[in-house]
């Protein structure tokens, strides 16, 4: 299978090289041309914000969208902005395709990052990393919720789409990335 | 613990800009452009250079003011060996410290005991012996040294250069020559041994000093820089929202020569920029 993973800023090169140990082409996405002939693609983490502007300057805005409403797309942490219908506190979204409500550093500063371990889907004692997370407040009905902590809810799956607020890319652990590619 | 999440947060700022702003409406405008982080302080390095005096952490007041502006991480500065600095912005809970040789020194010997703190630390280096003696005392992040405030990337290209080099002696040599490496270089020995496993540093390397344009940016990028801190290079500029944009393209796409030239038409005029050899005050001698 070719995986891309959207390379503009982040920790895109740890999920580029979990992609490759699961046996797969891994391929950085930096523009348009580089979606054509994938057949997943990972938002990795990073900062939204910055990664949201180069979306925007370099007019990937549409085409990730599109490849987004239609293929196995997964987002974590920062990706999972990206990916979402509304941003509280904020009036715009990025690619808007999946039908959730996320909170920016809704833990607060550096401090409060944190790790845990949960379980994720059907995956037990997942390691959890957090860094300066969002937190996913509320989900339609069409989303189902595949990870809590405590009461929060940190992964969600709707059809194609996959978003977790922890970073499963900064572990040795591949296990989610391969039960997403499974499903690609 | 802390180590990893602090490790974790500098590869999520990988392939993104840094930029220095003095007040809200700066940070604003670093957001707006791209930017992965603020550094927030009270006088950009040119304007340290040109004032002279003591430069110091900068008032708290401030970094509240440009935290609160922003959503991306917040970072300041402390002088060298200022623990109580340090202190006082980890009670501000801002995102990053830099131990920051532009500042003035507060410690001509030690630097900070950065094991101490929960919040992670960035340190400058123009060798590999001081990054692997910065990353020993609890840094989780590295940047060159460059020369901050000149608008001249050639410290900052001297002291990446400078790194790989040796990064290439820890490789090819040997295990058992590796302890008078570590004596030559000054360097703890597991963090040589680190080195020579990894084949790089084991946290993240940013350039920084002297950075005034997007070639500047990407010619850092493409020597193996993580990514990019630009001080006065931005607000010293004609068009800083331009400019700070188009360095942030740049860091994006590094290694793509059409793009660059495209991203650095009509950026208006460009920082004035410093000879070294007739500097004053070399910020990159402090703390070594």
């Amino acid at each position: 299978m070719i995986v891309g993973v959207l390379s503009l800023q982040g920790a895109f090169r740890e999920h580029l090289r979990a992609v490759q140990r699961l046996g797969h082409e891994a391929r950085e996405v930096k523009s348009e041309k580089d979606l054509r002939g994938l057949q997943a693609l990972i938002l990795p983490g990073g900062e939204s914000t910055a990664m949201g502007k180069i979306i925007e300057r370099n007019e990937l805005r549409e085409p990730l969208r599109d490849f987004a409403a239609n293929k196995p797309t997964m987002g974590t942490c920062a990706g999972a902005i990206l990916l979402a219908k509304d941003i509280i506190g904020e009036t715009k979204n990025y690619l808007g395709v999946l039908d959730i409500a996320v909170e920016r550093n809704a833990y607060g500063s550096q401090l409060d990052s944190f790790v845990g371990q949960g379980t994720v889907g059907r995956l037990h004692d997942f390691p959890l990393v957090f860094i300066r997370a969002p937190l996913i407040r509320s989900v339609s009905a069409s989303v189902e919720v595949i990870a809590k902590l405590g009461e929060d809810i940190i992964g969600v799956r709707s059809n194609n789409l996959w978003a977790c607020t922890f970073h499963p890319e900064m572990t040795a652990d591949t296990r989610l990335h391969a039960l997403f590619l499974q499903h690609a | 613990m802390r180590t990893e999440l602090n490790r974790g947060l500098a590869e999520m700022l990988k392939g993104g800009v840094i930029m220095d702003v003095v007040n809200a409406e700066q940070a604003r405008i670093a957001e707006a452009a791209g930017a992965c982080a603020v550094m927030a302080l009270e006088r950009v390095p040119s304007d340290i250079r040109r004032d002279g005096g003591v430069a110091r952490m900068s008032d708290p007041e401030l970094i509240i003011e440009i935290k609160q502006a922003v959503t991306i991480p917040v970072m300041a500065k402390v002088r060298i060996g200022h623990f109580v600095e340090a202190q006082i912005l980890e009670a501000l809970r801002i995102d990053f410290i830099d131990e920051s040789e532009v500042l003035t020194m507060a410690d001509d010997q030690f630097h900070i005991d950065k094991h101490k703190f929960e919040i992670p630390f960035v340190c400058g280096a123009r060798n590999l012996g001081e990054a692997l003696r910065r990353i020993g005392e609890g840094a989780v992040m590295i940047r060159t040294k460059g020369e901050a405030g000149t608008g001249n990337v050639v410290e900052a290209v001297r002291h990446m250069r400078t790194m790989l080099a040796e990064m290439r002696r820890v490789q090819l040599a040997p295990d058992e020559e590796l302890m008078t490496l570590a004596k030559e270089f000054g360097a703890p020995i597991h963090l040589l041994q680190e080195v020579k496993r990894l084949g790089k540093l084991p946290v993240v390397n940013f350039a920084a000093g002297g950075l005034a344009t997007p070639a500047d940016a990407a010619l850092m990028m493409q020597l193996g820089c993580d990514g990019v801190f630009v001080g006065s290079g931005i607000f010293k500029s004609s068009n800083p929202a331009r400019r700070a944009a188009a360095i942030v393209e740049a860091t994006t796409h590094y290694a793509d020569k059409e793009r660059l030239a495209h991203i650095s038409r009509g950026l208006g005029t460009a920082m004035a920029g410093l000879e070294i050899a007739r500097l004053e005050t070399t910020f990159a001698e402090r703390g070594q």
